[in-house]
C-alpha cells in the first residue's frame, strides 16, 4: 500500500497520511467522550451541592458510575492512543504500522464504549467505576469495558509495530526522542494495565452470566485496582512526556539531561504497578507488612521519579529561557514566558497543579496508617481531580492547541477565549480539588447521595464547615464545568469552522531526521545551555517545604484519633 | 537536543548530570526513604494502627456470632426499629455486622477500654467511617477483620457508610456510646 506523507509548513512535522487520520479519529472521539463525561459531571455536581441536590439517588449513581467510566477510560484512553500515535509515526517521521489494525482497534474501543454506556444507561448497572463485586452489573457492562481494552490493546501493538518500522527504515538515527521514550514507557504500563484488567473482568463477565459461582471480593479489589491505577500511571506518563512535548515546542527547551528524564521514565514501569496497593491500605486482607513495602510504589520510588519530571521540566524551560537572554534575577525566564499561549499556559498549571496538589494529596492519602483518615472520604476524588484533571485532562487540552491547527489544519476560533481557557478551567479545577480535599478531611463520604441521611434511623449532623465546603466545591465544580465546556466548544467550533489551513506539500517518501550531531547543534543538552537553573531549585524546594508541612500534620491529626492497635 | 528529537548523543547515559539535578535528586531521594521509615517507626511507637488479625468467615457463620453476641449482652433497645444497644462482655469483644441498610448493633463503650471490634459484612463492600473522629476501614464480606479500638473521649458517634452500597446506601448510619 503506498503511503503519503506531508510536511506541515509551520511546524516542520511530517505526517503520514494514515496516521494523521487515526490521529484525528482518536482525538475526536476522546473529545465526544469528554463532553458525554462533562455532562454528567454537572448533574455529579449539582446533586453533592447540599443547597441544590438536583438528582434522585438512583439517577445520581448511574449519572456518576457513568462520569467515572467516560472520563477516566473512554476520554483518556482514546486521547492517549492519539498521543501515541502522534509520538511514534510523527515524531520519528515513519509511516504507521498496520493502519488497518490500528482502525479494528478504534472500534472496537467505539463499541465497547457505547456498549458500557448503554448498560449504565439502562440503569441496572449503577455499580460504580470499580464494579466491586458482589455488586452485579449487566453482562454488557463488562463485556463493553473488554472490547474497549482489547482495542486499547491493539493501539499500543501498532505503537510499538510503529517503533520497529522507524527503526528499521531509518526514518531516525541514535535513540528515541525522549518525548517517544516517555510514550514508550506509557504504553509498556498499558500493557500490564490491560492485562490485568483482563484477569479480572473476564473472569467477571462470566460471573455475571452465570458461568463462575462466586469472585473473592478482596482478591477482586487487589487485581481490579492493578487495572484501576496503573491505567492512572499511564495517565502520568503520558502527560509527563507531553509536558517534555510542550517545552520542547514552545521553547525549544532541551531536558537537562537525557539521562535524568530517561532514567525517572524507567522507574514509573518498574514501581508504578504496585499503585494498586495504596487502594487496599485500610482493607482487611493484606498484612501490614504487605501494605508498608507496597505503599507508593515500593517504598517511593515512583514518586522519586515524578518529583524528578517536576524539576527536570521547569528546568529545561529555565535553561532555554536563560539562554534566550532572560536571565535577570530568579524568575524573569518564567515571568517573561509566553501565558498568552494556551498550549503553555496549560501545560504550566497542569504541572504546578499536579505536584503540588495532586502530588503532595496521593503522597500523603498513600501512606498506610495516614490512609485511615481518608479512605473512601470525598479527599480521594478530591486528590484524583488534582491529578487526572488538572495533570492528564489539562495536559491533553493544551496540547490539543498544537494540534488542531497541525492535524487539523485548522486555525483555533477567538483566539481571545482560547487564551482564557486553561486559566478558567485549570484554576477552578485547583481550587475544586482543594475544597473537595477539605470535605474529606472533615470525613464527608464520596459516592454518597445525601450528607443529611434521610430515612436513616438516626441523625448525624456535618460540622457546618463541611456543607460551607461541599457548597465551595459546587460552585467551583460548575465553573470548572463551564471551563470544559469552553474547550470542547472551541475545539469542536475551530474544527468546523475555523480557518482553513495550508497542508503543506506532500511526498510518497519520509524525510528522515537529520542525524544529530553535537557539532551540528550548540549544545546536547540543557544543562549544556545552561548551567545554573535557580529558579528551578527554588520552585522545587517550595514543593519539598509544602510537601514536609503538610505530611507531618497529617501525622499529628492521625495521633489525636481513637487508638487502633 | 530538544526532547522531540532523537537525543544528539547517541550515548545518552553517558552524559555527566549537573550539580542542581543530582543535589535534588538526593533530597527527594532521603525523603521519599524518611516517608518510608516513618510508616515503620509508626507501626512500632505510634498509637494508631490498623489491625492485622483476619480471618475468613462466611455470610452466616459471622451474622450467627453477631446474633449470639447481641443476645448475650444486649441491655436496651432503641428508636421504632428496636435496633439492640449492645455492652461489649467481661472480654471486651464486640461483633459490629454491616449489611443492607444498617450497622448492627448499636455498640455502647467506656472510654480509656480497649475493645476487640470484630467487623464483617454478610452482603456488598461497607465502608465503615466513624464520625466526627474520622476513622475509616474497609468492610468486606468472607473477611472478619479484629479492629482492636481505645475510644479517647465520650459522646455519641455516628458510623457513616462511606462505600458505595446501592440506592439506600445513604441510610446506612450506625450509632456507637462512649460513656
Amino acid at each position: 500500500m503506498a503511503t503519503t506523507y506531508r510536511t506541515c509548513p509551520r511546524t516542520g512535522l511530517q505526517f503520514d497520511l494514515a496516521a494523521e487520520k487515526l490521529i484525528r479519529w482518536n482525538a475526536v472521539a476522546g473529545v465526544l467522550w469528554l463532553l458525554v463525561g462533562g455532562c454528567t459531571a454537572l448533574l455529579v455536581i449539582l446533586t453533592r451541592w447540599p443547597a441544590i441536590k438536583l438528582l434522585p439517588a438512583d439517577q445520581f449513581y448511574l449519572i456518576l458510575t457513568a462520569h467515572g467510566i467516560d472520563m477516566l477510560i473512554l476520554w483518556i484512553i482514546f486521547f492517549e492512543i492519539a498521543v501515541l500515535y502522534f509520538a511514534s509515526s510523527t515524531l520519528l517521521r515513519c509511516r504507521i504500522a498496520t493502519p488497518k489494525v490500528a482502525w479494528a482497534g478504534f472500534w472496537l474501543m467505539v463499541v465497547g464504549g457505547i456498549m458500557t454506556n448503554v448498560a449504565i444507561f439502562q440503569g441496572g448497572s449503577s455499580v460504580m467505576f470499580t464494579s466491586y463485586v458482589p455488586m452485579q452489573a449487566a453482562p454488557h457492562f463488562y463485556l463493553g469495558i473488554i472490547l474497549f481494552a482489547v482495542g486499547a490493546l491493539i493501539g499500543t501493538g501498532v505503537f510499538f509495530g510503529t517503533l520497529v518500522v522507524a527503526k528499521r527504515e531509518k526514518t531516525y538515527t541514535g535513540s528515541l526522542p525522549l518525548v517517544t521514550f516517555g510514550a514508550m514507557t506509557a504504553a509498556i504500563i498499558a500493557v500490564f494495565t490491560i492485562l490485568s484488567g483482563a484477569a479480572i473482568l473476564i473472569p467477571t463477565f462470566l460471573w455475571s452470566v452465570g458461568l463462575i459461582k462466586e469472585i473473592d471480593p478482596q482478591l477482586y479489589r487487589m487485581v481490579w485496582w492493578a487495572l484501576g491505577h496503573s491505567s492512572q500511571q499511564i495517565n502520568v506518563a503520558a502527560h509527563v512526556s507531553i509536558w517534555y512535548l510542550v517545552a520542547a515546542v514552545a521553547f525549544g527547551a532541551k531536558p537537562l539531561s537525557e539521562k535524568v528524564s530517561r532514567f525517572a521514565f524507567l522507574l514509573y514501569i518498574l514501581f508504578l504497578q504496585l499503585a494498586s496497593a495504596h487502594h487496599l491500605l485500610s482493607d482487611p486482607g493484606m498484612s501490614a507488612e504487605w501494605k508498608v513495602l507496597n505503599t507508593s510504589y515500593f517504598m517511593y520510588f515512583a514518586v522519586l521519579a515524578s518529583m524528578i519530571h517536576g524539576f527536570t521540566v521547569p528546568g529545561a524551560i529555565e535553561a532555554a529561557q536563560r539562554k534566550k537572554g532572560f536571565n535577570n534575577g530568579l524568575f524573569e525566564w518564567l515571568r517573561k514566558a509566553p501565558w498568552g499561549n494556551p498550549m503553555f499556559s496549560g501545560m504550566f498549571i497542569s504541572l504546578v497543579g499536579f505536584g503540588f496538589i495532586g502530588g503532595i494529596s496521593g503522597v500523603v492519602l498513600g501512606t498506610e496508617q495516614i490512609n485511615m483518615l481518608m479512605h473512601n472520604t470525598f479527599y480521594v476524588p478530591g486528590h484524583f481531580h488534582a491529578t487526572v484533571v488538572v495533570g492528564t485532562t489539562l495536559a491533553f487540552m493544551s496540547i490539543t492547541y498544537l494540534l488542531v491547527p497541525t492535524v487539523f489544519k485548522r486555525e483555533m476560533i477567538f483566539p481571545k477565549l482560547c487564551q482564557i481557557q486553561p486559566y478558567l478551567y485549570g484554576l477552578s479545577m485547583i481550587v475544586l480539588s482543594l475544597v473537595m480535599m477539605g470535605a474529606g478531611t472533615l470525613g464527608v463520604s464520596r459516592r454518597h447521595w445525601d450528607m443529611a441521611f434521610s430515612g436513616a434511623p438516626f441523625q448525624y449532623e456535618w460540622p457546618g464547615a463541611a456543607y460551607l465546603m461541599m457548597g465551595l466545591t459546587g460552585i467551583f465544580g460548575v465553573i470548572a464545568v463551564i471551563g470544559g465546556g469552553l474547550w470542547i466548544l472551541l475545539v469542536v467550533g475551530s474544527l468546523l469552522f475555523g480557518k482553513k489551513l495550508d497542508g503543506g506539500a506532500t511526498h510518497d517518501k519520509p524525510v528522515p531526521i537529520p542525524d544529530q550531531t553535537v557539532a551540528a547543534s550548540a549544545s546536547a543538552t540543557g544543562s549544556q545551555e545552561h548551567t545554573n537553573v535557580a529558579g528551578t531549585v527554588v520552585l522545587a524546594m517550595t514543593l519539598l517545604v509544602c510537601f514536609v508541612l503538610y505530611y507531618f500534620v497529617n501525622w499529628k491529626y492521625l495521633s489525636e484519633v481513637w487508638g487502633l492497635s | 537536543m530538544s526532547a522531540i528529537l532523537p537525543p544528539s548523543e547517541r550515548l545518552w547515559w553517558k552524559q555527566p548530570i549537573s550539580g542542581q539535578e543530582w543535589a535534588w535528586i538526593g533530597i527527594a531521594f532521603v525523603w521519599a526513604m524518611i516517608m518510608f521509615v516513618m510508616m515503620v517507626y509508626w507501626h512500632i511507637n505510634g498509637k494508631q494502627n490498623l489491625s492485622n488479625e483476619v480471618y475468613r468467615t462466611t455470610t452466616e457463620m459471622f451474622q450467627a456470632k453477631t446474633d449470639a453476641f447481641v443476645k448475650e449482652n444486649t441491655i436496651r433497645t432503641e428508636t421504632d426499629l428496636n435496633i439492640p444497644v449492645v455492652k461489649p462482655n467481661a472480654k471486651n469483644e464486640a461483633y459490629l455486622l454491616a449489611h443492607l441498610w444498617a450497622w448492627y448493633p448499636i455498640l455502647e463503650l467506656e472510654a480509656g477500654k480497649t475493645y476487640k471490634i470484630h467487623l464483617s459484612s454478610v452482603d456488598y463492600n461497607h465502608g465503615f467511617s466513624l464520625q466526627p473522629v474520622n476513622i475509616n476501614i474497609q468492610v468486606i464480606p468472607g473477611y472478619e477483620h479484629v479492629v482492636k479500638m481505645t475510644p479517647t473521649k465520650a459522646g455519641t458517634y455516628a458510623i457513616v457508610c462511606n462505600e458505595y452500597c446501592g440506592i439506600g446506601h445513604h441510610t446506612m448510619l450506625g450509632r456507637i456510646y462512649v460513656k
